[in-house]
């Protein structure tokens, strides 16, 4: 199997295009859709049902590019706007411990998906918050899938979605997947973030130290003039401040940006997208 | 005192994470960090590993991992 690496053209004047090529070198097939919208969250949430309740038998089941890690795609219209769904593998975070949390965090970052549904557990919301804090370091486009409040209820939960929504500054959508509430409310979120509706304020995490957030600043500027079109400097800065092994050597060798093909089903993609 | 060092049934409190590893992060995005109650809600036939109860969702660790965690009572 050949390893080759495929640069990302830097230019300002065709973000579409180049949106598109991102997502084709992601093994994403571009065509006849207006969003695509991707699904995270950790596992065992109920990503599948939810998957599943918005695809219907529209699906198509592959694996991610070089990885032995499946991937469902699917598509469903919602007043005349074709959607694009596509799962990504459950995980706890976007650090890149596993090749799951890689695979999320490249199609969130170079993606760009234009909605990320992040479903969350209603019943341990804590850890949920946790990855949906660092989708919202990478992206505002987010609506939050509160999932299984059935069994939040039965545990005498209750959750405030008002003031949720306000503290994260996204949709919060309470639903039960599996009984199928919510999943049309999760639809008109979706279709309103997607539309540029919702006046998203995503809470961005800001760090009370002065040194770690002028450091931050640095490096994000430094970043801006080396990598000029790079879809979030400060969250690549906070990679680097951490010791992020691949982010570090990405930078090293000026392959940040770049997405590697790896297998012959996403160059299968490319070929038919042209 | 270390988590592997609690008996069934008793929580403490997580004061430290000793583990310098890549599971370090994993520890942490799973919501095992300084301050977090935690208890040990029941153990495998050998002892090893341990189900441990951390912010309402159940985590099974080995034996080698929760000695290095720090507690206390």
């Amino acid at each position: 199997m050949s390893t080759q690496a495929v640069t990302i053209k830097q230019c300002g004047g065709c973000a579409t295009d180049c949106h598109t090529a991102q997502l084709t070198k992601l093994g994403i097939k571009v065509r006849n859709w207006d969003f695509a919208v991707a699904l995270a969250g950790n596992p065992n949430t109920g990503k599948s049902t939810i998957f599943n309740a918005l695809t219907g038998l529209r699906q198509h089941v592959g694996n991610w590019a070089g990885k032995t890690v499946s991937r469902a795609e699917g598509a469903f219209n919602f007043e005349d706007k074709k959607f694009k769904l596509v799962d990504l593998p459950g995980t706890y975070s976007l650090l890149s411990t596993s090749v799951d949390e890689e695979i999320a965090r490249d199609f969130i970052l170079f993606g760009k998906p234009d909605v990320t549904v992040v479903v969350a557990d209603a019943t341990r919301l804590e850890r949920s918050l946790h990855l949906v804090l660092q989708i919202l370091e990478i992206t505002n486009h987010v609506v939050v899938a509160l999932n299984l409040m059935d069994e939040a209820e039965r545990d005498e939960m209750t959750i405030d979605v008002r003031e949720l929504t306000r503290e994260l500054g996204v949709p919060v959508v309470p639903m039960s997947a599996r009984r199928g509430t919510g999943v049309s409310e999760l639809l008109k979120a979706i279709g309103k973030v997607a539309a540029g509706q919702f006046p998203l304020q995503a809470r961005q995490i800001r760090y009370e130290d002065k040194k770690l957030e002028s450091a931050i600043e640095t490096l994000t500027a430094q970043l801006g003039e080396t990598f000029a079109d790079l879809p979030n400097a400060r969250w690549v800065a906070l990679r680097l401040l951490e010791g992020d092994e691949s982010v570090i050597n990405a930078v090293r060798t000026k392959t940040l940006g770049t997405l590697k093909i790896e297998n012959s089903f996403s160059q299968l993609a490319l070929s038919e997208a042209r | 005192m270390t988590l592997d060092m609690l008996a069934v049934g008793q929580t403490a409190t997580i004061k430290n994470l000793n583990n310098q590893s890549t599971e370090r992060r994993r520890l942490l995005d799973l919501g095992i960090l300084p301050g977090t109650p935690i208890e040990n809600v029941m153990s495998s036939p050998l002892g090893d590993p341990v189900a441990y109860r951390v912010r309402n969702s159940v985590v099974a660790l080995r034996r080698e991992q929760a000695r290095l965690i720090e507690i206390e009572e």
